[in-house]
C-alpha cells in the first residue's frame, strides 16, 4: 500500500480505534459505559459545534457574494449570484444544505484564495503542514513541560523554582507573534544560521516525492539527507515559538500538582511504610499529578491551534492556521468556514481522548 | 465512680522489656516568627505488647512524637536533639536507607484519614504487594498477594475487594485495609495517629475492637495517638498525657482516671461529657493552649493552672514518681509507676528517689 497522508491519518486512526476497542473489550463494566457513553457524546457535540460556526458565519456582517465582486456591480447580477449560491432561501434550508454538505465531506468551493478549489481539498493539502508544526511543538510542551515543573515543584521555594515561575508567566503572556518576530530578527537575521520563514528552501522543493506531505517524512522517505536537514532547519523557529506559547500554563500546573500530589495523605503513608522516594514519586505522585495535567492537554489542543494561526502566519508556513489567516483577510467565506469546523472537529475529538484517558489514569472518573 | 468503663487486658504486657525508649527528644520547627518547640525533652518508654494512650490536645505535640519516632518530621521541623532506643539501637544514628527499613517493617503508622491514606489510582492490592515487596525484592506479586490474602480475611477483606480501588471501599473497610498494610510486614510497633478521628461511633467501636483482638492475635505494640480519653479508657493499658509539648503525667489508665495527679489531667477529665453527670455543665479550663514559639516559663501549664505557686512561674517540674514509694522499693522507673510533673508534688520533686524521666 502506498504511504500517503490518507493512509497515515487512517493509520492513526485505526491505532486510536484498536485502543478504544481495547478498553470497552476489557475494561470492567463501568469503564466500558464510559467509553461509549463519551464517543456517543462526539456527534452531538461536533453538530453543535458545526451548528455554532453556522450562526457565527451568519452573524457575522459582510456577504460572502458581495466581497467576491467588483465594487458597482449592479443589483441584478448580485442577486443572481445569491440565488445561485442558495442565499436568498430560508435560513433553515441553507442550515438543512450546510449540515448536509459536511456530512458528505464538502465544504464548499474556495473563493478567493485559491480560486474554484473544493475546500476539503486545500485543507487536506494545508493539514499535514500543520500537523507537522503542531506535533513537535506538543512533544516538546510535554517534555520540558513536566520535566520543568516537577523539577520546579522538587526545589520548591528555592531559586530554580521562583526562575521556572517567572518564565513560565513571562511565557504565557509573551505575544506569540512577537515572539516569532523576535526569533527571526536575532537568529535568522542576525545571527543567519536559521532561514526566516516557509518550510523548506524552494531549492529542495522539487527533489522529493510528495507523498504524505508531512515533509520530515517524505525526505526521510525519499533518502535525500540535504532536503531533510533543511525541512528540520525550517522548522526549528516555529516550533520553539509555538512551545514556549504552550509551556508556560503547563509549567505552573504540573508543578502546583506535585507540590499538592506530594503534601497528599498517600504519600506520607507510602512514606512511613519506608517506600523509598523515587518509587513514592513514580508509583504515587506521578499518576496522581496527571490527572488534571491530562484535562489541560485537552484544552490545550485549542490554544494550540490558535497559536498555529499566528505561527504559521508569522513564519509563511502553509497550513491551515495560515490558511483560516487568509480566508478571513480576503472574505473567502467558505474557506474559513471550512476551517473552522476542522479546528472545532478536531478540538471536539482530541477533547473526548483526552477524557477517556482520563478514565483510564483515574478510576473515580466513571458515569 | 469511674467515669468510664475500663477493660485492662495486660495479660500481654512484658513489664520489663521495654520495647521502644524515648530519651529527652526535642523537636523544633523553624518559623517566621521564631524557633517553635514542638517536643521539649521528653522521655517516655513504651513496652512490649502494651497500647499506650498518648493523649493531649491538638497542638500538644502528639501527633509530632509519633512521626518523631518515625523519623518522618516534615520540613521546617526537625529533631534537634535525643534519642529513639529501639531494640538497644539508636534510631537517630541511623541513615534514611536504614530508616526506610524501620519504617513498616519494624515501626508500623497508621492514620488519622483513611479516606485519603490510600492512593485513589492504585487497586488495594498493589498497595499490599507494593508494601511486601518493598522490604522484600524477593518475594512475587503473587506470593505477596496469597501471603496478605488469609489476613485480609481475617480483617474482613474479601479477595474480591482486593481488586477495587480505595473508592469503593468504606472508610472502615480502607482504615482496616491501613490495618492489613501494618500486619502485613509484622511490624513491631504500630502508632495509631488519631485513627478512628474520621471513623463514626459504630464504626470506630469495630474497629476498637479489631484492633484489641489483633494486638493479641499479633503481639502487638500500640502507641494509641488520640484526643479521645473515651477511647484509651477502653483500649490503653496506660497512659501519657502530653500538653505544650511535654509530658504531664504517665501513669496507668486505673491509676489515671481514679487519682490523677496533675492540674491539667484533672481539667481534662472534668471537661469530657458524660451520660451518668446530673448537671448539663462541662468544666471548663480557662486559657488556650501556649504559644509553643514563646512558650512559658517553668511550667508550660502555669498560666491556666488553678493551683499556681511562684515557683512554677520560675523552674520547670521534673516527671517523678508520685505514687507511694513502698520499703525498698529500689526501682525508680517502670510500667506500674505513676509519673507527673508537677510542683503541686513537691516532695517528691525534692525526694532523693526524684529522677528525670
Amino acid at each position: 500500500m502506498e504511504l500517503t497522508f490518507g493512509t497515515l491519518c487512517g493509520g492513526g486512526l485505526l491505532i486510536v480505534g484498536l485502543f478504544l476497542l481495547y478498553a470497552i473489550m476489557t475494561g470492567s463494566r463501568s469503564l466500558r459505559n464510559y467509553v461509549i457513553t463519551r464517543l456517543l457524546l462526539v456527534l452531538p457535540m461536533i453538530w453543535i459545534l458545526v451548528t455554532l460556526v453556522f450562526v457565527m458565519m451568519r452573524v457575522l456582517p459582510g456577504d460572502p457574494i458581495s466581497t467576491r465582486l467588483k465594487p458597482g456591480t449592479d443589483q441584478a447580477t448580485l442577486d443572481r449570484l445569491r440565488e445561485r449560491a442558495g442565499l436568498d432561501r430560508p435560513i433553515y434550508e441553507q442550515y438543512w444544505d450546510y449540515l448536509n454538505d459536511i456530512a458528505h465531506g464538502d465544504l464548499g468551493v474556495s473563493n478567493n484564495v485559491e480560486q474554484d478549489r473544493p475546500v476539503t481539498q486545500i485543507i487536506g493539502r494545508r493539514l499535514p503542514a500543520t500537523i507537522e508544526l503542531v506535533m513537535p511543538a506538543i512533544t516538546l510542551m510535554l517534555i520540558f513541560g513536566i520535566a520543568a515543573g516537577a523539577l520546579s515543584a522538587n526545589k520548591h521555594k528555592r531559586t530554580l523554582d521562583y526562575s521556572f515561575r517567572i518564565t513560565s508567566v513571562v511565557a504565557y503572556a509573551v505575544p506569540i507573534f512577537w515572539l516569532g518576530l523576535m526569533l527571526q530578527i536575532v537568529f535568522a537575521r542576525q545571527l543567519e544560521f536559521l532561514p526566516v520563514a516557509q518550510r523548506i528552501n524552494p531549492r529542495f522543493a522539487n527533489d522529493f516525492t510528495h507523498r504524505t506531505n508531512i515533509y520530515l517524512i517524505d525526505t526521510l522517505l525519499s533518502g535525500n539527507g540535504q532536503a531533510f536537514g533543511d525541512v528540520l532547519k525550517h522548522l526549528v523557529l516555529p516550533t520553539i515559538t509555538l512551545t514556549i506559547a504552550l509551556i508556560g500554563v503547563f509549567i505552573r500546573l504540573t508543578r502546583s500538582n506535585m507540590i499538592e500530589v506530594l503534601q497528599e495523605d498517600y504519600v506520607t503513608a507510602s512514606r512511613a511504610r519506608g517506600v523509598p522516594e523515587r518509587k513514592v514519586v513514580y508509583f504515587h505522585a506521578l499518576r496522581n499529578s496527571f490527572i488534571p495535567i491530562m484535562t489541560l492537554i485537552g484544552l490545550q489542543v485549542a490554544v494550540l491551534l490558535a497559536g498555529a494561526v499566528l505561527t504559521e502566519t508569522t513564519f509563511s508556513w502553509d497550513g491551515l492556521g495560515k490558511l483560516l489567516r487568509d480566508g478571513i483577510a480576503l472574505r473567502d467565506y467558505p474557506v474559513v468556514q471550512g476551517t473552522v469546523v476542522v479546528f472545532a472537529i478536531t478540538v471536539g475529538v482530541m477533547s473526548t481522548l483526552t477524557d477517556i484517558l482520563y478514565a483510564f489514569i483515574d478510576p473515580r472518573i466513571r458515569f | 465512680m469511674s467515669l468510664f468503663q475500663i477493660v485492662p487486658d495486660r495479660s500481654q504486657v512484658n513489664k520489663q522489656e521495654i520495647i521502644l525508649s524515648i530519651r529527652d527528644l526535642s523537636v523544633e520547627y523553624q518559623t517566621r516568627r521564631g524557633v517553635l518547640s514542638a517536643i521539649d525533652t521528653l522521655s517516655l518508654d513504651l513496652y512490649k505488647g502494651e497500647v499506650l494512650g498518648l493523649v493531649g490536645e491538638s497542638g500538644s505535640g502528639k501527633s509530632t512524637l509519633g512521626k518523631a519516632i518515625m523519623r518522618m518530621i516534615p520540613q521546617p521541623g526537625r529533631i534537634t536533639k535525643g534519642q529513639l532506643i529501639f531494640k538497644n539501637q539508636d534510631l537517630m544514628q541511623y541513615d534514611e536507607k536504614q530508616m526506610r527499613d524501620v519504617r513498616g517493617k519494624q515501626i508500623s503508622m497508621i492514620f488519622q484519614d483513611p479516606m485519603t491514606s490510600l492512593n485513589p489510582v492504585q487497586r488495594i492490592d498493589n498497595h499490599i504487594i507494593e508494601a511486601i515487596r518493598v522490604h522484600e525484592p524477593s518475594v512475587t506479586k503473587d506470593e505477596a498477594l496469597s501471603r496478605s490474602e488469609s489476613l485480609m480475611e481475617r480483617l474482613g477483606i474479601g479477595r474480591r475487594r482486593l481488586n477495587e480501588y480505595p473508592h469503593q471501599l468504606s472508610g472502615g473497610m480502607r482504615q482496616r485495609v491501613m490495618i492489613g498494610l501494618a500486619l502485613a510486614l509484622k511490624a513491631n510497633i504500630i502508632i495509631a495517629d488519631e485513627a478512628t478521628t474520621s471513623l463514626d461511633v459504630i464504626v470506630e467501636a469495630q474497629f476498637l475492637d479489631l484492633l484489641r483482638e489483633l494486638k493479641d492475635e499479633f503481639g502487638l505494640t500500640i502507641l494509641l495517638v488520640t484526643h479521645n480519653i473515651g477511647i484509651v479508657a477502653e483500649l490503653a493499658d496506660r497512659v501519657a498525657v502530653m500538653y505544650a509539648g511535654r509530658l504531664a503525667e504517665v501513669s496507668s489508665v486505673d491509676e489515671l482516671f481514679h487519682n490523677p495527679k496533675h492540674p491539667y489531667t484533672q481539667g481534662l477529665l472534668r471537661s469530657v461529657p458524660n451520660i451518668a453527670m446530673d448537671s448539663q455543665d462541662l468544666y471548663r479550663m480557662d486559657g488556650t493552649p501556649p504559644n509553643l514559639v514563646m512558650p512559658p516559663s517553668g511550667c508550660r501549664f502555669h498560666p491556666r493552672c488553678p493551683h499556681v505557686m511562684d515557683i512554677c512561674h520560675q523552674k520547670q517540674p521534673w516527671l517523678v514518681r508520685v505514687d507511694e514509694i513502698g520499703e525498698g522499693d529500689e526501682q525508680v522507673g517502670g510500667y506500674d509507676k505513676h509519673l507527673a510533673s508537677c510542683w503541686l508534688h513537691q516532695e517528691y520533686q525534692g525526694s532523693t528517689q526524684a529522677r528525670r524521666y
